[in-house]
């Protein structure tokens, strides 16, 4: 049985503009042979919900480093749940300090790289917790 | 010695540093000497050329460097060489060593890498064209550079502390951090604004805050800096304004704005209104600092930024530099004198980790600007011609592991600043890739640049690398590279249409992207994150936090603001505006008026969107 690729999008919510982060890990994923959909900058948690159902993706990377994580990815998370779109595994990274990141990762949210992370450990958390969450699905099926 | 061989005063007005036939000094015999060992030299390593006036050997070719050549200089050379060759390299960083820009490294520089080099034209004096080595004879003799660390966070009165706190411990400039809203043009109370009120700067959205902000600070006496680009004039309106209710003229105001639309564009991303309109908004800015603002630097070109998203050297080098010429192409076009607005601009280098290409850059950089500005641009003012500074150490190369050893690597990047030149610097304090910096931080950091100045000895001579083979190799090789990006710039219709077609975002996440690969496969090493690697590490530094008052103090200010200000003089204001932009008047008088009659940054930036749109970029990695 072929499993169709790992669809991943990966967005820069808030107003933050640096993209470097967001771009290298797009390409990163990409190469590692997903397909991979950019929002580009400035989406709202609506547009990357709205985004992530229409592209049907089987995970959301969010990208941020301006301080708005505790409000940006909650906010994602209800509104995955509330669409009934949370098999999507939401995942990310940027400058989140670690007490915070607990908190995320309890509220739900998938492991979250900060610096120095490397593309291989991103690659690998996501083709493995996406594996997870098809198998589930197909057993619950 | 002194006066011996030292050039008149004046001289540096008049132009080029070529070594003069009359009044044979040691300097100007010293540099024929030198000429003639180069040009021995040159012919020796072009095999077929014809050698150096009086040397040509009689059967008209020299050697090449294999083989005995004759030359001891190149045979010591080959000897070295040869046993350098044969030693194994001691892990994959060390075989071929490559900076932080992948620019593979000379094992070795010596005299053969500077031949035919005109050592007056392309390197000469401090305080002399072409500026190589210096834009002041005296250095850092009369003045140290600025100490100037970038500092905002939560409302303005978190931050007009902090202020205070840095200028009491020493510090000799002030800059100030915005946050994401008002970098943006949204005030506090915007619903964009949700969640990032405060987070990474300031919350400026009215005069009040900006007075605030500067409480018991003396505008007229102090020197600030603003690094804010999509709504750089409002915010210059914004301190002109506070500095006229506390009567002082803009005259007297010192400082730099950011005002650098290009490498947000480029890089930052932090853009407002499309490219064109954006460009007139800084014209608009240059223009209004000729007239209003003899003190003030009007653009801070910044090479900072494009460096942080992922650049090399050189494209930080090239790509910052050609959207100085797209200001002063813009400045020009609007009819205002290049030498009436030139000595306003300045720059802003980041200070990255690779020591030796850092000074390189800076010292490219003032040659590079001084060469252009006054051959190509025509500008007659040698104050046109000087490339002043700016430089940050590198956000981009501190750790989360082990944040201690950012102050290291802080210190070893400001001094590549302090011995590239710089006029003013900020250092990172180690926390940062964690959260904005706690007061602890920021003062190691701060304490960082004393030390360098005061203990180390690095202020006292000038370019001190200067004459360095390598050096001087690595100077020369980024100027070719940057001519080489602006020529790419100008067959593709120039910055503004590269910026339009991503040109130039393109380069940099490729080379964004070729660091990270090279960072995998260990051709760079990181302390901390790919070797010496503590495992388990748990970061304990006390951080800063910023909670949700600062934002929910912000609504409050803004409410008091809308509901006991005069309404319709505000709105008349904003309409003065509106007629203004339509119009293509110059704004800034008419954006005076409209902060000092209580309009908001985020009303005069939706009148302002109604007129110009707003830009979106077409995303792409």
């Amino acid at each position: 049985m072929t499993e169709r690729r790992i669809r991943v999008l990966i967005c820069k919510p808030g107003l933050d503009g640096h993209d470097r982060g967001a771009k290298v890990v797009a390409a990163s994923l990409r190469d590692a042979g997903m397909e991979v959909v950019y929002t580009g900058l400035r989406q709202t948690p609506e547009m990357v919900v709205e985004t992530a159902i229409q592209e049907d993706v089987d995970a959301v990377g969010l990208s941020l480093h301006s301080a708005a994580h505790m409000t940006i990815f909650p906010r994602v998370l209800k509104l995955l749940r509330k669409r009934k779109a949370d098999h999507i595994l939401l995942t990310g990274g940027g400058i989140i300090p670690d007490e915070d990141r607990r908190e995320l990762e309890e509220m739900g949210v998938g492991r979250l790289f900060g610096p120095g992370a490397t593309s291989e450990e991103i690659v690998q958390y996501i083709t493995a917790e996406v594996g997870r969450r098809r198998a589930a699905a197909r057993a619950g099926a | 010695m002194a006066g011996g061989g030292r050039r008149s005063g004046g001289d540096a007005g008049r132009g080029s540093g070529g070594a003069r036939p009359s009044g044979r000094r040691w300097s100007d015999r010293l540099v024929d000497k030198v000429k003639r060992l180069e040009a021995d030299l040159d012919a020796a390593r072009a095999p077929g050329k014809p050698a150096g006036p009086g040397k040509a050997p009689a059967g008209g070719r020299a050697r090449a460097s294999r083989g005995p050549s004759g030359d001891p200089l190149l045979e010591a050379r080959r000897r070295w060489q040869e046993g350098f060759d044969a030693a194994p390299p001691a892990g994959p960083d060390r075989e071929k060593p490559v900076t932080v820009s992948l620019r593979p490294m000379p094992p070795l520089c010596d005299p053969t890498d500077l031949a035919g080099k005109d050592h007056l034209a392309d390197i000469g004096w401090p305080g002399e064209f072409p500026y190589t080595r210096g834009i002041h004879r005296s250095g850092y003799r009369s003045k140290l550079w600025t100490m100037r660390q970038f500092a905002g966070f939560g409302t303005a009165k978190d931050t007009n502390e902090r202020y205070k706190f840095l200028l009491a411990n020493g510090q000799t400039g002030l800059s100030v951090a915005f946050d994401l809203p008002t970098l943006m043009g949204y005030d506090s109370d915007h619903p964009s604004s949700e969640g990032e009120v405060g987070m990474c700067g300031v919350a400026i959205s009215s005069i009040e805050d900006m007075d605030l902000l500067f409480r018991d600070i003396p505008l007229d006496r102090v020197s600030t800096s603003m690094t804010i680009n999509g709504p750089a004039a409002i915010l210059l309106a914004l301190y002109v304004a506070v500095a006229e209710e506390r009567g002082i003229p803009s005259e007297k105001l010192r400082g730099t704005l950011q005002n650098d639309i290009l490498k947000e564009f480029i890089a930052q991303k932090e853009f407002i209104f499309p490219p064109k309109p954006s460009m007139k908004l800084v014209v608009d800015t240059i223009e209004f600092g000729v007239r209003r603002m003899p003190q003030w630097n009007s653009v801070s070109i910044s090479g900072y930024h494009i460096r942080e998203a992922g650049s090399t050297a050189a494209q930080e080098l090239a790509f910052t530099i050609a959207d100085g010429f797209g200001y002063v192409e813009a400045a020009m076009e609007r009819g205002i004198d290049v030498d009436a607005f030139a000595p306003r601009l300045s720059f802003f280098w980041n200070a990255h980790l690779d020591f030796f290409e850092e000074i390189a850059k800076y010292r490219a950089a003032r040659r590079i600007w001084a060469r252009h500005m006054r051959d190509r641009y025509r500008a007659k003012d040698p104050r046109s011609w000087l490339m002043r500074f700016h430089t940050q150490t590198a956000g981009v190369s501190l750790t989360a592991q082990q944040p201690e050893n950012n102050i290291v690597r802080t210190a070893i990047e400001a001094l590549a600043g302090i011995l590239g030149g710089t006029q003013s610097l900020h250092t990172n304090s180690m926390d940062e890739t964690l959260a904005l910096p706690s007061e602890k931080a920021v003062k190691i950091a701060l304490r960082t640049q004393q030390v360098l100045a005061h203990e180390h000895g690095v202020a006292s001579v000038q370019d001190p690398l200067g004459g360095s083979w390598l050096l001087e190799k690595l100077t020369d090789d980024l100027e070719r590279e940057a001519e080489e990006y602006f020529r790419r710039i100008r067959d593709q219709g120039g910055v503004l249409a590269c910026v339009e077609k991503g040109f130039q975002q393109r380069e940099i996440a490729r080379s964004a992207y070729d660091y990270q690969r090279a960072l995998e496969r260990g051709d760079r090493v990181v302390v901390g994150v790919n070797r010496f690697v503590e495992e388990g590490e748990r970061i304990e530094i006390p951080l800063l936090k910023i909670g949700k008052e600062a934002e929910r103090e912000q609504r409050r200010r803004l409410k008091r603001l809308r509901s006991t200000r005069d309404g319709a003089a505000a709105r008349g204001a904003l309409d003065a505006v509106r007629r203004d932009a339509k119009a293509d008047r110059n704004l800034m008088p008419g954006l005076v008026a409209a902060v000092r009659a209580r309009a908001t940054l985020g009303e005069i930036v939706e009148v302002l969107k109604g007129v110009y749109g707003v830009h979106e970029e077409t995303p792409e990695f």
